[in-house]
């Protein structure tokens, strides 16, 4: 009994996360204005954050916590960097 | 690990995903920007906070070393989805405003109410594509 309900819900879990990506590839590739384009790819890793989280709870594994971390702060920072390209034209003013 | 924790982990990991995967789902399907904004900053937010509570709760559990990094992840994701919504909201605005993107959309170009002094919105001014800021705005 012990161990079969993590292991369906963590499939379970990998399986949504997953289709989420696809999702918003889907909307990544589609557009149709560039602040979609920025949307789908900050939804992106925040999606790729949630895969990186659940593939160390199937591995049982603390080494991917620093990659998620990083992927983060990254993504974060390049949101506001399109952004401000598109406001401005100009990142650093 | 106890049957407790086991239920507890997995009902988070369930809502976690689903939660995901609604907010992507809003994303593809939602039909203007405006409306698609609102999966992933809420949804998916959630169900990844959902996610990294669930492995925080797994890894003390089943006899590994307690670590703050997830409580860190879930923070810095909940600080910063409003903040790089609002930046996107912002772009779509100025965008849609100067009629740069070929499709208006969200009836912004025409919807918009004009600011009571005569000027313009914040966001369309100044910029490399906007027009100059009047001399007493810009502060020299």
């Amino acid at each position: 009994m012990t161990g079969s309900i993590l292991s369906w819900s963590l499939a379970f879990a990998l399986a949504c996360v997953s289709l989420a990506i696809l999702l918003s590839l889907f909307r990544l590739v589609r557009g149709p204005t560039s602040a979609d384009r920025i949307l789908a790819v900050d939804t992106l890793t925040i999606n790729v954050i949630a895969l990186i989280m659940l593939f160390g709870v199937a591995e049982a594994t603390t080494t991917y916590f620093e990659s998620a971390l990083l992927l983060a702060m990254v993504a974060f920072v390049a949101t506001v960097a399109y952004c401000k390209f598109l406001l401005r034209g100009d990142i650093v003013e | 690990m106890s049957l407790a924790a086991e239920i507890l982990i997995a009902a988070l990991l369930v809502f976690g995903g689903a939660f995901t995967l609604v907010g992507s789902w809003g994303l593809a399907r939602l039909p203007s920007l405006m409306t698609r904004l609102h999966g992933p900053t809420k949804a998916t937010t959630l169900g990844v906070g959902a996610c990294l509570i669930a492995s925080m709760i797994y890894f003390p559990v089943s006899g590994h070393s307690w670590s703050a990094h997830e409580l860190l992840i879930t923070i810095f994701l909940l600080l910063t989805a409003p903040i790089s919504a609002n930046m996107i909201a912002k772009a779509h605005l100025h965008r849609q405003g100067h009629g740069i993107d070929a499709n208006p959309t969200d009836d912004i170009v025409s919807g918009l109410p004009a600011p009571p002094d005569g000027g313009d919105w914040a966001t369309f001014q100044g910029g490399a594509n906007g027009p100059r800021l009047p001399p007493s705005a810009r502060g020299d």
